[in-house]
């Protein structure tokens, strides 16, 4: 599981793994199972994400083993991937994405050894309260204060919105202190922290407002460290969160052309229609670019075979766009039933748009690409194109 | 397990390869000849006829080795050899000694190949054909028009599509043969394209006599015959390139970093939109090969061809409005004595009107979508009014 693995090489390991979690999620997370839970106080079941840690074991798969190596984030890729297929409601974002691998980073300690176990079984599940812009960690951002206290520490500040915090058992929480931003580990329900569930466009995704009045807290990652364990955490984040964006796309392309081959209009279905089935074949290029770019970013993170910077905002850039695209072109192609609440469109449609919105846009990797590839692109001249310029054109 | 050592296999006769004949020494056809003889020219081929029976995805292995001893890309020197008569002679060709009589100098580009396919009246509808093949003998008479024959005034050897059954359905009457552009009854004339090159032509067949065994597949087989180079035309045109940032979007980003002085913002999120999607399109590529076989390319390949027509032709229209007014200038529409791809070796602006046939040749955009919807997803056709029908019943114009 730890080696680096051929890049794009499914093994027979990983095509198990892929059907195990998408038949469970066809019996724990049909539609009409997604549905009840979006509309619970908790807004998912805590026994199917206890059995998705316990039973399937697929909630760390990119967690340290027995003897401390880390790897399988292509492996947890294929899952984040089939649990957004299936819009499985969970802590998927706050607690697979982000929290368990900042503890995976967090290093070796009696803290990271408490809170790890009990987020891989699925018998707690946390959130990152960090602030990030465009996927990157922005300490100038960070409005929560640390202050010693007795033996541990303090955290004082509000938070606007951090995803999967009203249920979570335990906040990872980005603080200034006295020497600098550090990651503190908060209790969800300790005595100064106060959650506020929000009403949110997607419903299968939860976030909450919350505010830390003197909450006890105690140090995850100091000063020199937080910075190196939260920028891995964002980097799996961004690569997990795409896998989930490729999922809910190829789920409404394969949705999609099914309608347009049984959906008849002026007695033909209309995927006969070319307007119809173009657009269905840009879908399918949108869903196989995204696939590409998301599972290249997790092999490049779990192999060290490409800059982690530009293979997660590719994936990023690529799959925010892709899914929202499929999405709403999903909505078009369906007429009005699509345009229902009884429809599952919308469902994903939703997910499409805040997931688009998680971890930077689209156009904020655009610019981080650009960063990296333009802004400091130095071209000898012998390979600039020629154009033809006055010089050529004047007609001698 | 075998797929290591069969990359080390390619590798070691590789590197036997230009040890052996130093690429910055001996001939293109020296280095290509030996190539194909090492069974490097198509290492998903079987051994003795260019390949080494591998999977299709290591020929990169081999491509890379050549091209960083200083080789020259094979494929360039006779594209339609490499990408479509290669495939097609090899699943087709009456005989194994007829097909390595055609691959070994087809490998070294001492023969060049085109297609004669298209025809005044088929364009995508390829299989509503009318140039004829009548049998005499142990020959077969040709006569009819093809037009746009990409390399027909270089090339000694046509892939031909003809009817040889006007009273069958359109796609049942085809055979397909390989034609001596030599031969008596062949005519060729340069076509004038927008760049103002003459890489295209028209080809007239007046009595052209073709020997029986030059035919490719059976009599009244040539459709499924001219799959087997569609499949693979599309294939090498979108194939693109292994490495990051190379091919067509480095001429984009080659230009954007020498003009500094063109600069917006909104130029900028546009070239990172493009570099985004050409990555796309790469790592989708390598994906593609890492699950390639030795046997033929499915449909896939139309995504490929698809993305890398239209990217190319977005990434010049890009290069032309950094350039500006500028733009607007032209080297010369004089026809260049230099030979093959004289419009993508010209300037800018040249390249930018080429990229417009970029979604025509090879099977429109349009078509590729089709095709797209209806093999790949399993979307049902349009209705038909010529199916069916006799050939020689279908209108056309
Ligand atoms: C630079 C260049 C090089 C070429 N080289 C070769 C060569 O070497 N050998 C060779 O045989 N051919 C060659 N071609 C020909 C090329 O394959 C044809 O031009 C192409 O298949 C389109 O055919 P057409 O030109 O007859 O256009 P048409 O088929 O008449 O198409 C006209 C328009 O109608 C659209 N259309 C047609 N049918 C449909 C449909 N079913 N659904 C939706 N839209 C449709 C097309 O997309 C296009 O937009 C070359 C073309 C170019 C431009």
């Amino acid at each position: 599981m730890a080696e680096t693995g051929d890049v794009f090489a499914f093994d027979a390991e990983q095509l198990e793994l892929r059907r195990t979690v998408r038949r469970f999620c066809a019996e724990h997370s049909d539609e009409a199972t997604v549905r009840r839970w979006m509309d619970s106080p908790a807004g998912y079941d805590p026994a199917t994400w206890a059995r998705l840690g316990g039973e399937l074991g697929v909630l760390g798969l990119a967690a340290p083993d027995e003897s401390g190596v880390v790897g399988g984030l292509v492996d947890q890729a294929v899952v984040a991937e089939e649990l957004g297929a299936a819009l499985l409601c969970g802590p998927v974002f706050g607690t697979i994405g982000l929290a368990i691998p900042a503890l995976v980073m967090a290093g070796d300690g009696g803290l990271r050894d408490e809170l790890l176990p009990p987020l891989v079984a699925g018998v707690r599940t946390a959130a990152f309260a960090v602030p990030e812009r465009a996927g990157r960690f922005d300490p100038a951002s960070i409005t929560v204060g640390a202050v010693r206290a007795g033996g541990g520490w303090e955290l004082t500040g509000w938070l606007a919105q951090v995803v999967d915090a009203a249920a979570a058992d335990v906040l990872l929480v980005a603080a200034s202190g006295p020497d600098g931003v550090a990651l503190f580990a908060v209790e969800g329900t300790a005595d100064g922290v106060d959650r506020e569930l929000l009403s949110t466009m997607d419903l299968t995704r939860r976030q909450a407002a919350v505010r830390l009045s003197e909450a006890p807290a105690r140090l995850l990652a100091d000063p020199g460290d937080a910075e190196r364990v939260i920028g891995y955490a964002l980097d799996v984040g961004a690569v997990l969160l795409a896998a989930e964006q490729v999922g809910g796309a190829q789920r409404l392309l394969d949705l999609t052309v099914e309608y347009a081959k049984h959906r008849l209009q002026f007695g033909r279905p209309i995927g006969s229609f070319q307007a119809v089935k173009h657009r269905l074949a840009d879908m399918l290029v949108a869903v196989e670019h995204a696939r590409s770019t998301a599972y290249h970013a997790a092999w490049a993170i779990q192999g060290g075979t490409d800059d982690p910077w530009l293979a997660t905002s590719i994936a990023q850039a690529t799959c925010s766009q892709a899914y929202s695209r499929v999405a709403a072109d999903t909505l078009q192609l369906h007429g009005g039933i699509g345009f229902t609440w009884e429809h599952q469109a919308h469902l994903y449609y939703k997910r499409a748009v805040t997931d688009a919105a998680l971890l930077g846009s689209a156009e904020e990797h655009r610019n981080r690409i650009a960063l990296a590839v333009l802004d400091r692109a130095v071209v000898p001249p012998s390979q600039v194109p020629p154009v033809a310029g006055v010089a050529e054109a004047l007609r001698g | 397990m075998s797929a290591v050592t069969d990359a080390a296999r390619v590798e070691e006769a590789a590197r036997k390869v230009v040890a052996e004949h130093d690429p910055r020494q001996v001939s293109t056809r020296e280095l290509l000849g030996a190539c194909f003889d090492a069974g490097l020219a198509w290492v998903h081929f079987p051994e003795g006829l260019g390949g080494l029976g591998v999977s299709r995805g290591l020929q990169t292995v081999a491509d890379e080795i050549v091209r960083a001893a200083g080789g020259p890309s094979a494929f360039s020197r006779n594209p339609i050899g490499y990408g479509m008569a290669a495939p097609t002679i090899r699943e087709h060709a009456q005989s194994t000694e007829q097909a390595r009589a055609w691959l070994r100098p087809l490998a070294a580009a001492e023969e060049i190949w085109c297609q004669l396919f298209s025809e005044p009246g088929a364009g995508s509808d390829l299989a509503g054909l009318a140039t004829s093949a009548v049998p005499d003998g142990a020959e077969w008479v040709v006569n009819g028009q093809k037009v746009w024959t990409s390399l027909a005034h270089h090339a000694r050897w046509g892939l031909l599509l003809a009817r040889t059954d006007p009273d069958q359905p359109k796609h049942k009457g085809l055979s397909y043969f390989v034609l001596d552009m030599g031969a008596p009854g062949v005519e060729t004339r340069p076509l004038r394209q927008m760049t103002g090159q003459a890489e295209f032509n028209e080809v007239y067949l007046n009595d052209a006599r073709v020997p029986d065994a030059h035919r490719l597949g059976a009599v009244g087989d040539g459709w499924r015959v001219a799959l087997t180079t569609l499949m693979n035309e599309r294939t090498a045109i979108g194939a693109g390139s292994s490495l990051r940032g190379s091919g067509t979007i480095a001429d984009a980003v080659a230009l954007w970093a020498a003009r500094p002085d063109c600069h917006t913002p909104v130029l900028r999120d546009r070239l990172a939109a493009l570099w985004t999607r050409a990555e796309a399109h790469r790592l989708t590529g390598e994906r593609a090969r890492r699950s390639a076989t030795t046997g033929s390319p499915g449909p896939e390949g139309s995504i490929s061809k698809l993305v890398s027509a239209e990217l190319n032709q977005q990434i010049y229209e890009f290069c032309m409005d950094l350039l500006g007014l500028e733009g607007t200038l032209y080297g010369s529409y004089a026809i260049s004595e230099d030979g093959r791809d004289a419009d993508w070796r010209g300037p800018i602006q040249q390249r930018f009107l080429r990229s417009r046939a970029n979604t025509i040749e090879g099977g429109t955009s349009e078509v590729l979508r089709n095709i797209l919807g209806e093999r790949v997803l399993g979307l049902p056709g349009e209705p038909r009014t010529d199916a069916g029908k006799p050939w020689k019943e279908i209108p056309r114009g």
